[in-house]
């Protein structure tokens, strides 16, 4: 009886053109630009919109980008704190006010189970029936499994661990020592969260991003954005697998303060290399912590080099900043190779070692041996799917809140292109 | 784009050949599986000779053009007859040759005329963990200092970017740096 009604469902299946899958900003801006062109489509949301945003995400955490980048097709910030950084309740207010604003077709609750294809297009199977649809828009995230090292499950039993996504303020942990393992923003905002309430802290850094909040009197992202970088396309990449892996630059959302490794040693916290296994209940670290932080010295000077090499060209009013001098990353020159878990020294460890897009209900040919979505600038190894809001996916801020307008406008056009004639020559994207 | 120059650079690195190897290899991730080997032989005392020849890679056998053959020894500060290096030294040369090897690969991509690279290597440790005295010494090296002096077509700080990125893609920096399963049998 459950075996037929079920096959009931799935043989009345809603049709539209367009499924967008995920209604974050990404999903809301291919929204945005289909509604133009009068395409029917839905967004079929597990939460609500915004839901990453809402439930996966720690208390303290404000955006890296500042307020007055924020903004998605037709839409932009218009408070009074255009230097500000957002808070968690005002970035969910910015995109759910966004999707008001847009009337979006948010179908919330909809929990997608299985994509499958069909002559028709893509079936899409969920807790709440099935949809039919001849163009699929994925837009389910980048950062939806944490991805925690394998050693960890070697961890003693008197270790307790918990991923960035599941932590929310240090008050969570028990008393005593933390490891915290990851040197993007994330690892990097956490230690000094935790270490600031009182627990000795010891960050694992592996390979990582330096950047200055500020320079020569200007975000770092005006930089970006005014000398063209944020907006290089994935063709114009040097290696795009490997622009595409680069974790996320040391940041914090806030005005005037660097997010650095330094600061944090200043402050207290111990650094140690990546962590690279467990043995004998101690946690053993990379020898490599120095020739980390070499690189992304060198890489932030090359990074700044690029921006003053820029600013020569151009008349801009900033000049009368100095050029900056950065200080080297300072290391102790016998950095610790094990931590032992046994003495007491640790209680916690905060894995905050990046995320994975989990894609376990696409029944579809278009994953790499890595588990990675094929596809050339969002436009997928499938007729008619297409995928938003992966890191340089088609330019370097791709995966930002203010990177998904271009994209979903260039996806958009070829969206449309392949409704229009799906037997034509795969159009290229403007 | 790169401006011309009267000479192209040279530092003897097919690097065209190398980045066809990493394309070729993405399509067929299996080939890039490969098992170096050697074989020791002890001789006498703490004398022992090695000898490496064959290797396995790109799906099949392969050979060294010619079998090469390492003595390691003691020296006769450790009553040995020194016969040979020590085998730490020879992870020492290990360790230089896999990135100095990687600073010249590293130079030919990114266009920089090397003229000459030396490097050179201290690694300490207390002997007091061979020895067995106390066993909060470790055995191995406790640190390894590598020096390079680099004359190149380069500033300072690209010559520093090649050296950092040579470690950075390095075998055997990556094997002294990072744990390993070691399985020793007996037949």
């Amino acid at each position: 009886m459950s075996n037929l009604s079920c096959s009931a469902i799935c043989r009345n299946p809603r049709l539209t053109s367009t499924v967008i899958i995920g209604a974050g900003q990404a999903g809301l801006a291919m929204s945005r630009c289909l509604g133009q062109q009068s395409i029917d489509h839905v967004l079929l949301e597990r939460g609500e919109v915004a839901n990453s945003w809402r439930t996966e995400r720690w208390d303290s955490l404000r955006l890296l980008t500042p307020n007055w980048q924020s903004a998605l097709p037709e839409y932009c910030y218009n408070g009074n704190d255009p230097d500000g950084f957002m808070a968690m309740p005002e970035v969910i207010d910015f995109i759910s006010g966004y999707a008001s604003r847009i009337s979006a077709p948010v179908h919330c609750g909809v929990n997608v189970t299985e994509v499958t294809q069909t002559d028709f297009g893509y079936l899409v199977d969920t807790n709440q029936g099935s949809w039919l649809c001849r163009t699929l828009v994925i837009a389910s995230g980048a950062f939806n499994i944490p991805m925690i090292p394998k050693a960890a499950s070697a961890l003693p039993a008197c270790i307790s661990s918990i991923s960035s996504q599941q932590y929310r303020r240090p008050e969570q942990l028990q008393k005593g020592g933390v490891l915290v393992v990851g040197g993007s923003a994330t690892g990097l905002q956490l230690a000094q969260e935790i270490h600031r309430s009182g627990r000795e802290v010891t960050l694992s850094v592996g390979e990582h991003v330096r950047m200055p909040r500020q320079y020569r009197g200007r975000d770092i992202f005006w930089w970006m954005e005014q000398s063209g970088l944020a907006r290089q396309s994935y063709k114009e990449a040097d290696d795009i697998n490997r622009a595409r892996r680069v974790p996320s630059p040391q940041l914090s959302g806030s005005t005037n303060e660097d997010m650095n490794l330094n600061c944090l040693t200043d402050q207290g916290v111990k650094l140690v290399g990546r962590f690279s296994g467990v043995h004998h209940s101690k946690a053993l670290f990379s020898g490599s912590l120095s020739n980390v932080c070499k690189l992304a010295d060198l890489k932030m000077r090359r990074l700044i080099g690029r921006f003053d090499e820029w600013a020569m060209g151009v008349d801009i009013d900033h000049r009368v900043f100095d050029q900056a001098e950065f200080e080297p990353t300072r290391i102790s020159s016998v950095p610790s190779l094990d931590l032992d878990f046994s003495s007491g020294e640790i209680k916690t460890i905060v894995w905050a070692t990046g995320f994975r897009p989990d894609y376990s209900w696409l029944k579809l040919p278009v994953l790499n041996h890595k588990g990675m979505l094929k596809h050339d600038g969002g436009v997928v190894e499938a007729p008619g799917l297409y995928v938003m809001g992966l890191p340089f996916m088609r330019q370097r801020k791709s995966s930002f809140i203010h990177g998904v307008s271009d994209d979903a406008r260039a996806l958009c056009q070829h969206l449309v292109g392949y409704l229009d004639d799906p037997t034509g020559i795969r159009q290229q994207c403007a | 784009m790169t401006m011309q120059t009267a000479q192209a650079v040279n530092n003897g690195v097919n690097v065209a050949a190398l980045m066809g190897a990493r394309e070729a290899l993405s399509e067929t991730p299996a080939a890039a599986r490969f098992n170096w080997r050697a074989t020791c032989n002890w001789i006498n005392g703490t004398h022992s000779r090695s000898d490496v020849q064959s290797f396995f890679g790109l799906g099949e056998e392969q050979n060294h053009k010619m079998m090469t053959s390492f003595d390691a020894d003691h020296p006769e500060v450790f009553a040995s007859e020194d016969n040979g290096p020590t085998p730490v030294e020879y992870v020492l040369v290990g360790l230089a040759s896999c990135l100095t090897a990687g600073i010249a690969a590293v130079a030919q991509h990114r266009e920089i005329q090397l003229h000459s690279v030396t490097a050179t290597l201290e690694g300490s440790m207390d002997i007091q963990g061979i020895l067995g005295m106390d066993s909060d010494v470790r055995n191995g090296f406790d640190n390894i200092k590598v020096v390079y002096d680099i004359d190149a077509d380069a500033s300072k700080e690209d010559i520093e970017a090649l050296v950092a990125q040579s470690q950075k893609r390095s075998a055997v920096f990556d094997a002294l740096t990072n744990p390993t399963n070691v399985m020793v049998e007996v037949r």
